[in-house]
């Protein structure tokens, strides 16, 4: 991207800058390596953060400019086609609240299956949002602000995509409201003591409590876009509403408000009036980590709680101890895989971006996935040998006959696709190479979120499908619209996930400042 | 005294028709009352520094605004650590006793249910709501209290009518003095403000 696009220069022009061109790459990749200059092993050395010899206007100029520019072709292709998806999947599930939860594959031995898959799925997957923003945080982990915003609203629209499932699972959907604290016509209210209505409390506290960090932190970077968008508007360089045409130039409409003046007005009403005052900030930084502090204990206990959904029954394959840390764990695993699995894409669509988002932060969560996907395979591992060692022959043969063993267990390949995906392809890592290679690392991202979907597959169905007594046991068979159902669930994620590269700041600009080198108070470094 | 002075001129931005503000000590020459001197400052060390000069002479009604949040202004500005926490604290202790009312006064007073022929006063199943409510209560409290004490929302301030102070947002600090310090002089805050490294002074008018 060696020339700039009209409208950043009229953004840079406006906000008074003289310097040229913010988007020509200062720091190349050192010649004959791949490194980026991050890839430094020598501790007394920090890696930069922000690469390129960036100044503050160059990084607000970064990520406010693909939000300020008119919609690129790429971009309502993805959303055309993504919003087609998700309006399938709406469809789906209206035909399945029209007609009955008999629209699935579900019978009565197999009760719960794709539904809660994909319930578990997606809640999975907001759990690297949370771990970020909360967890390295509190770890003071600087590299966490070239991501931690992505992910939060990865987290957003993943829980999202997780409230559907339960609410559309109860059969007749007009009863879900028996899921809140509310007494029946009876007079009896819910039954507090069952792990179902603690999942409810967990996620919805979650929901909640995930939104209201994203949008906390959104605050000061929706005020910068409201500051630019008037200044635009007051040095009268603001570009009239075009309606984006999929072929040549938008269609100038003069009659239209100019976008400018829907910026300040939606990012103004947005960001509450911050005016960036130190003593604002002073308590915004408190209350920031106190957030940070209560979501730690939040994020670990709601993947718990999921789990004990299932280890609080006596159904062989799900009564175990082990849930909830393995669950946590492979929450963790699932979520990270997902962020690289859309962060890398960016960096080449968006190539500013691989100067804020660096190939260290790839390793670093490269990393992650290696721990996690290690621990995810212990996990594994220790459920086979308790099973074994428990010697309790219903667990053992749920293992041995229903998972692992070829010629007995229908379900073998289900259980085989999760390790091989779960706990092979992470030990790629172990090898630097690989691990500094984004592609490698988003090829392992994509196998390890279909492999954790397969997890959640192989825990609900493999258990369910054969019971203590053999009369009762049948296979499990999706519908079309059990799939196009999940198809959906991607569709409404990653609509949602466009509209935010697109309208919202995609870097914690705030937190990206602070950890430059001119953020620092002395003048020595 | 000058507390309840604040107070009642806070309280007149939101209730002007029932309190008046105090007649301002300076005005614009166009009769406008001055809110606030506002000098531009444009690298960190410069403006911490300038923080520290302003603070020594005294002033306690100013303010440091700045693209991001910068590391140890507090003791720079003299500024008193929040009482945030304890409010967050308050938060918490009433999501646990809120939970725990809920569960044990439906399911024991109001319609005594025996599920799995537990005991009424078993506590252990009750502790992740009680967990959960007292999270989501602290949560509210860190954002809604923050916001509160910070004075938001307030979608208009004398400060947004400077144009060049839109650029705090990107990379500029400006410090900013108000005229209700008991120490503003106008003459006296431009030059302290211009010992001490700012550029473009600028006198900034209330809105009437």
């Amino acid at each position: 991207m060696t020339d700039m696009h009209p409208d950043q220069a009229i953004a840079y022009q406006a906000s008074g800058a003289i310097s040229a061109q913010p988007v020509s790459r200062h720091n190349p990749v050192i010649p004959g390596t791949r490194d980026d200059g991050t890839l430094t092993e020598d501790p007394s050395k920090r890696a930069p953060l922000v690469l390129g010899n960036r100044s503050f206007n160059d990084v607000t100029n970064i990520v406010c400019g693909y939000a300020e520019a008119p919609m690129p072709k790429p971009w309502l292709a993805f959303f055309t086609i993504t919003s087609t998806i998700a309006a399938l999947g709406t469809g789906m599930i209206l035909y399945l609240i029209i007609t009955g939860v008999g629209v699935w594959g579900l019978n009565n031995q197999v009760d719960w299956a794709w539904d809660i898959t994909n319930f578990v799925f997606w809640i999975g997957i907001g759990h690297a949002g949370t771990l970020i923003s909360a967890i390295l945080c509190l770890l003071k982990q600087n590299w966490r602000t070239a991501v931690n915003r992505s992910a939060e609203a990865m987290t957003i629209f993943a829980v999202v995509c997780a409230g559907i499932f339960p609410g559309i699972h109860v059969g007749r959907v007009w009863f879900a409201w028996f899921l809140f604290p509310i007494p029946n016509s009876n007079g009896i209210w819910p039954n507090f003591r069952s792990p179902l209505l603690w999942d409810v409390f967990a996620v919805s506290t979650y929901a909640t409590v995930s939104l209201l960090f994203w949008y906390m932190g959104m605050i000061p970077d929706v005020a910068t876009l409201r500051d630019r968008a008037a200044l635009r508007l007051h040095k009268g360089v603001s570009r009239p509403f075009a309606m984006p045409m999929p072929i040549g130039k938008g269609l100038i409409l003069p009659f239209m408000p100019r976008p400018d003046t829907i910026r300040v007005f939606i990012y103004g009403v947005a960001s509450l009036g911050w005016r960036f005052s130190s003593r604002h900030w002073h308590r915004y930084e408190k209350a920031y980590l106190m957030l940070a502090g209560i979501s730690t204990p939040l994020v670990l206990s709601v993947h718990s709680i999921v789990s004990f959904d299932f280890a609080t029954s006596i159904l062989p394959g799900w009564h175990t101890t082990i849930f909830p840390p393995y669950f946590v764990a492979g929450a963790v695993f699932g979520g990270f895989a997902m962020v690289l699995f859309l962060l890398i894409p960016l960096r080449v669509i968006l190539p500013n971006f691989s100067d804020l988002l660096t190939l260290r932060h790839l390793e670093n969560m490269a990393k992650i996935l290696l721990l996690t996907g290690t621990m995810v395979g212990f996990a594994y591992s220790m459920e086979f040998f308790i099973a074994w060692y428990g010697a309790n022959e219903y667990e053992f043969a749920v293992f041995a006959n229903n998972r692992v063993n070829p010629a007995q267990a229908p379900y073998w390949w289900a259980y085989w696709t999760m390790i091989t995906c779960n706990v092979l392809f992470p030990q790629l890592f172990w090898i630097r190479k690989m691990r500094q290679n984004p592609l490698v690392i988003w090829i392992v991202a994509l196998a390890v979120t279909i492999g954790m979907w397969f997890e959640r597959f192989v825990i609900i169905v493999t258990s369910l499908h054969r019971a203590f007594l053999p009369g009762e046991w049948h296979m499990f068979f999706p519908t079309w619209v059990d799939i196009l159902t999940f198809v959906g669930s991607c569709g409404i994620f990653m609509t949602l996930f466009l509209l935010f590269l697109k309208f919202l700041p995609v870097f914690a600009l705030a937190e990206l400042k602070v950890v430059m080198p001119q953020s620092h108070t002395d003048d020595h470094h | 005294m000058s507390m309840i002075h604040n107070i009642t001129n806070a309280a007149a931005d939101y209730f002007p028709m029932l309190l008046r503000k105090a007649p301002p000590r300076f005005v614009t020459e166009s009769g406008k009352p001055v809110h606030s001197i506002v000098a531009e400052f444009d690298e960190t060390p410069k403006v911490y520094k300038a923080a520290q000069k302003v603070r020594d002479a005294g002033f306690t009604k100013w303010d440091l605004h700045t693209p991001f949040p910068i590391h140890d202004i507090e003791s720079a500005m003299g500024m008193k650590t929040t009482k945030l926490p304890l409010l967050a604290a308050a938060a918490a202790v009433s999501g646990v006793a809120f939970a725990a009312l809920l569960q044990w006064g439906t399911s024991w007073v109001l319609y005594p249910t025996v599920v799995q022929g537990k005991p009424f006063e078993a506590w252990q199943p009750f502790v992740p709501i009680m967990f959960e409510l007292g999270v989501l209560f602290t949560a509210f409290m860190c954002i809604f209290g923050m916001l509160a004490l910070n004075g938001l929302p307030r979608w208009h301030h004398p400060l947004f009518t400077h144009d060049r102070f839109m650029r705090v947002s990107n990379d500029r600090f400006f410090i900013v003095i108000e005229a209700t310090d008991p120490s503003f002089e106008p003459a006296k805050v431009k030059k302290l403000l211009e010992d001490a490294g700012g550029s473009h002074i600028t006198l900034i008018e209330d809105a009437d």
